[in-house]
């Protein structure tokens, strides 16, 4: 469970709080207008910005003392998911070794996952050489080998085209069905929350609110989220 | 971007390697200021000879900056066949060993050189270069490569697409200049002009034997006098604050205007320009090529051609020395690029007024005078052991702190992209500490390493400051073998090991530069 | 040339960077100039023949040119590793007797070869020469023969600066010597004829070869090298009406050495023929003790000065500072 605990965080003219808990497994939307703060409260999970006050807590764990490295999460940012001088393989298999020093087994492991995402017998080049979407399965086979119960989506595949997307949306919800990932992910775009997040977390106006059903949130959007969709 | 959240690698090494150059600078600063008892007061000669030491640095900044922007612009919008040789080329003047490169400048502008056996020829009067006119010919003959390659890079810092919108709305090379090139410059030049000038404060041989007499004396000649022929350490001791004190408001000045240039290593690749045709233009910028290529390669040729049959009559103990040298620089390359690496980490992992600041404090290593750092370093050593069974080490760590500077603006900008753009995705993989520098910051950091450990090489090569006051005969390197055979008449073999020590140099150069180059994901 | 030896001496070059591990015999350190102990320089033979009799491990500390060698001993003061400081000269002995360092030589019944008198107690001279203006014959036919002669012509000359080189103030002594209150005019007048002030001996002598120069300030027996090492007669000095000032270089014992007996031995070893007959080819000076098989053959055409200049030491020292400025001013009109 993915506990806010009196959670506020805090920029130069810009605040955002949230106080809830989100229950493990399933996939989970952030939506909000832009500079509302969806991908900041990502990044306060993911340990790259101090709370100003309160407490994340994962299992009833505070997150506070753990470098980022060490919380039980993975990220997908919107860009410069994968090192360009290393190559698919390599990339991978940070996932298992931060020292990337593989034994014969987690070489086994970084193979498997790339076919799990259909990168077979691509280990060996570097990201430049592959399209985008090969580049966002490759991130996505490492969050894949991690294997951290939380996986956190910073809008990766935004720069992917519409049938792109979709498929990619619908591998993390198989991957994330089979290893029982819990998933947060900031969207821009409520197709992509229909279409694979169960709940939906509301950021608007300073204020985080707790998840709600998908379905009946935008059926009768709050005045919020209506002006941010333009209903 | 604020950091402090998390951390990819400690701080501590930073914090060691700015110790170990503040140590190293101000400490022997110290060393010779205690044994001084008291600072002595500055006299009228003085300030006459720090008037003249600035004036003669910022003319040569100036003329060596302001010469370098229309031959960059020129090199950044053509292409030919050999220009990444000539780029390459450019790295060369920088590097020379000072007297190598005057008696080149010599060969071609002396009294006796090419020029005026050319004048002679056409009937006309004999011109003479020593004095104001000579220093500033030799400083810029020396800077105005580097100042190129340093302005090269801030054209291939210009991104294509802005290029592409210059031709989109149809500007000339006068609208390029102003809405693209002008506000590059402003940014940059400053920073390339700074470090001219810094290097330019303490030059030493190139004053005196170009500047025609004591008319040009310089608070480095001042210090010398005042070590080596008053024996008056507290006067040396305060020369030595006014140096510090006329780079410390230099620096502060060029920061003020805009931030220090990058050293980058990039070789310049050509963004596609459309703004480059024109038949006029293309002739400017052809001549203005063709005429710095002249003065920057004749007087190598000159002096190569003079030294090279003397290599093969080079005794042993040359080449012995030679050895030395190639491992004292080796060495030192590696100390003062892991100093510049670990201190440029601790600059970008401080929000930008502290990183400022460091910055400024490091360029202080590059202008203290080798007399004032050696002399100190050799009262603090004596007091617990024999300085001189310590000369090797002692030089070479000497010779990697006063190159350490250069080496952290080469690496700067490269270091502080990489971790804008990959900081988050290391630390949310865990992968910090050594983890992080193997797998991340070598490889991709791998030119600007490359072209400093290339730099800090070659000046260490080069030295002759600080080794002559440890190194005892039996430890000779080779600019010292040089100086003791043409203090011993044997002029021409001085230049064949002169000329030996340019390639070591250039080698050593070189040598790193290609390793940067091979297959570097670029 | 061979590649691979060329890497071999390379290597060793690392290998043996530090001294030969310490022998049982004792050491006797001497502190030298740079050029003395250079493997071209007088040092190694002086060396090679000391230890042959003295059973010991003779050392040197080169730290720079002869101010250098100064400045490093007032430096260490007292607690100075140097038995024997070597290669002062008169410029510079004042300075270094004020200190107190240096131990009177006790050297007696020593036949000195010099042309002026010798009676010091503290210095024991080894080799001297007459600084000169060298020049090419086949180049210049009629050299001038006074500074005021020289000063008139439009010849180009090379010299070191006092500050920084001991030829410089050797210059400076010299100007002064000969024409006391009016020195000051004779560098006003040169000041035409000067084509640059380098740093050191080496650079001047450089630019002096290379064309730069007409004449360069040397010795006497600078042409003597030329004609020994290149067969190479067409450098010569021009012999100077006023005379030639002298520069004596000269050794003392430490007061404070750890090895008195050796020092003392040393001492009297410089003023033997072993040493002597090293110097006249290696370090291009007359030797301070007659030889017995008289000078080598290419000192004989040598230009031999009428008249020898030079100023007591303590009397060099108190001008030093005023004749500094003296030429300064005049040479930054």
């Amino acid at each position: 469970m993915l506990t806010f605990e009196q959670l506020a965080l805090a920029q130069e003219g810009f605040r955002l709080e949230a106080d809830f808990s989100l229950s493990p497994g399933g996939i989970t939307a952030i939506i909000g207008p832009s500079g509302a703060g969806k991908s900041t409260l990502l990044s306060a999970i993911a340990g790259f910005f101090p709370p100003a006050s309160g407490r994340i807590l994962w299992e009833g764990q505070d997150l506070a003392p753990l470098a980022p490295g060490a919380r039980p999460v993975s990220i997908l940012f919107q860009d410069q998911n994968l090192f360009p001088h290393l190559t698919i393989a390599d990339n991978l298999g940070l996932g298992l070794r931060a020292d990337l020093r593989l034994s014969g087994g987690e070489r086994t492991k970084v193979a498997q996952a790339l076919d799990r995402v259909g990168l077979s017998g691509l280990g060996d080049r570097k990201p430049g050489t592959l399209s985008g979407g090969q580049q966002s399965r490759a991130a996505l086979a490492r969050a894949l080998l991690r294997a951290r119960p939380l996986l956190l989506l910073d809008e990766p595949f935004a720069a992917l085209g519409p049938a792109l997307k979709a498929e990619m949306l619908d591998l993390v919800a198989e991957i994330a069905g089979e290893t029982g990932t819990t998933v947060l992910m900031v969207s821009h775009d409520p197709a992509d929350a229909r279409r694979i997040a169960g709940q939906t977390i509301l950021v608007a106006e300073g204020r985080t609110n707790p998840p709600e059903d998908t379905a009946t949130l935008f059926a009768a959007p709050p005045a919020a989220l209506a002006s941010y969709l333009g209903t | 971007m604020a950091r402090g959240a998390f951390e990819i690698v400690p701080r501590w090494p930073g914090a060691f390697a700015l110790g170990l150059v503040m140590a190293l600078v101000l400490g022997a600063f110290g060393a010779v200021l205690a044994r001084a008892g008291a600072l002595s007061g500055v006299t009228t000669a003085d300030w006459a000879a720090a008037r003249f030491t600035v004036m003669q640095a910022v003319l040569s900044a100036l003329l060596s900056a302001g010469l370098a922007v229309p031959v960059a612009r020129a090199l950044a919008r053509r292409r030919f066949p050999g220009r990444h040789l000539v780029i390459v080329a450019l790295g060369a003047p920088f590097i020379l060993p000072v007297i190598v490169a005057v008696m080149g400048l010599l060969t071609i502008f002396g009294r006796a050189g090419w020029l005026n056996a050319g004048l002679a020829l056409l009937g006309l009067p004999k011109v003479s270069l020593y004095g104001l006119d000579g220093i500033l010919l030799a400083h810029v003959f020396l800077n105005l490569p580097f100042a190129v390659r340093l302005l090269l890079n801030g054209w291939a810092s210009v991104p294509a697409e802005r290029f592409r919108l210059a031709t989109a709305l149809d500007f000339g090379p006068r609208e390029v200049w102003r809405h693209v090139e002008r506000p590059m410059l402003r940014a940059v030049l400053p920073g390339v002009t700074l470090a001219i000038f810094l290097v330019c404060l303490t030059s030493f041989t190139v004053i005196l034997v170009m500047g025609g007499g004591p008319r040009a004396t310089t608070l480095e000649l001042a210090i010398y006098q005042a070590f080596r022929l008053e024996f008056d350490l507290g006067h040396a001791a305060a020369l030595a604050s006014l140096q510090m004190a006329l780079s410390l408001a230099a620096a502060g000045l060029s920061l003020a205007v805009a931030r220090p240039a990058a050293f980058g290593a990039g070789l310049g690749r050509v963004a596609d320009r459309w703004d480059r045709t024109g038949r006029r233009l293309q002739i400017f910028d052809v001549t203005l090529l063709a005429a710095t290529g002249l003065f920057i390669a004749t007087p190598m040729i000159a002096v190569l051609a003079s030294g090279l049959p003397w290599i093969a009559e080079l005794p042993g103990s040359v080449w012995i020395a030679a050895g030395r040298t190639v491992i004292i620089a080796l060495a030192a390359a590696l100390i003062a690029v892991s100093l510049a690496l670990a201190t440029g980490l601790l600059i970008t992992s401080l929000s930008a007024r502290p990183a400022r600041l460091l910055d400024a404090v490091v360029m202080l290593a590059m202008t203290a005078s080798p007399l004032v750092i050696g002399t100190g370093l050799f009262l603090i050593l004596r007091t617990f052991t024999d300085p001189i069974a310590l000369a090797l080490p002692v030089v070479t760590l000497v010779n990697a702190v006063m190159a350490m500077p250069f080496c952290l603006r080469v690496i700067l900008p490269g270091l502080a992209a990489l971790r804008t753009d990959y900081d988050r995705l290391s630390a949310s993989l865990g992968v910090t500490g050594l983890d992080w520098i193997r797998l991340v910051a070598l490889p991709r950091l791998r030119r600007p390493l490359a072209f400093a450990s290339g730099l800090a090489a070659a000046l260490s090569a080069g030295d002759l400051g600080v080794v002559a006051l440890f190194a005892d005969p039996g430890q000779a390197t080779l600019p010292m073998q040089v100086y003791a055979l043409a203090g011993a008449y044997r002029t021409d073999q001085a230049a064949g090991a002169a000329i030996l020590l340019v390639l070591i140099a250039f080698g050593l150069f070189r040598l790193f530069d290609r390793l940067g180059d091979r297959d570097a994901d670029l | 040339m061979k590649v691979t030896g060329i890497a071999a001496l390379m290597i060793a070059g690392y290998l043996f960077a530090q001294h030969a591990a310490a022998e049982a015999k004792p050491v006797l350190t001497v502190y030298t100039y740079d050029s003395f102990a250079s493997e071209w320089g007088p040092g190694p033979a002086v060396e090679k023949a000391f230890e042959a009799e003295c059973g010991c491990d003779l050392q040197y500390v080169a730290p720079g040119d002869a101010g250098a060698l100064l400045s490093r001993v007032l430096l260490e003061g007292k607690d100075t590793r140097a038995d024997v400081v070597l290669g002062l000269d008169t410029n510079l002995t004042a300075q270094a007797e004020a200190s107190g360092l240096f131990a009177a030589h006790g050297l007696t019944g020593t036949v000195l070869d010099l042309p002026v008198a010798w009676d010091n107690p503290v210095f024991v001279p080894f080799d001297w020469g007459y600084f000169a203006f060298v020049y090419d014959k086949t180049k210049l036919t009629t050299p001038p023969a006074t500074f005021e002669a020289l000063a008139a012509s439009d010849l180009k000359i090379a010299i070191q600066d006092p500050r920084s080189s001991s030829p410089g103030l050797g210059l400076l002594m010299w100007v002064k010597a000969a024409y006391g209150d009016h020195a000051g005019e004779i560098w006003a007048a040169l000041a035409d004829n000067i084509v640059t002030v380098t740093p050191g001996w080496s650079e001047a002598y450089g630019l002096f070869l290379s064309g730069e120069a007409d004449m360069v300030l040397s010795y006497t027996t600078s042409p003597a090298y030329h004609i020994f090492a290149e067969k190479d007669d067409t450098k010569a000095a021009a012999a100077f009406d006023e005379g030639h000032y002298l520069q004596i270089e000269v050794a003392a014992k430490v007061a404070g050495t750890d090895q008195p007996a050796l020092a003392d031995d040393f001492l009297r070893f410089m003023t033997s023929p072993a040493f002597q007959s090293i110097i006249p080819e290696t370090n291009w000076m007359y030797p301070a003790v007659a030889l017995e098989g008289g000078l080598p053959a290419e000192f004989a055409g040598l230009v031999t000065p009428e008249k020898a200049l030079l100023l007591p030491a303590d009397e060099a020292a108190k001008m030093r500072e005023a004749a500094t400025e003296e030429w300064r001013a005049a040479l930054s009109k």
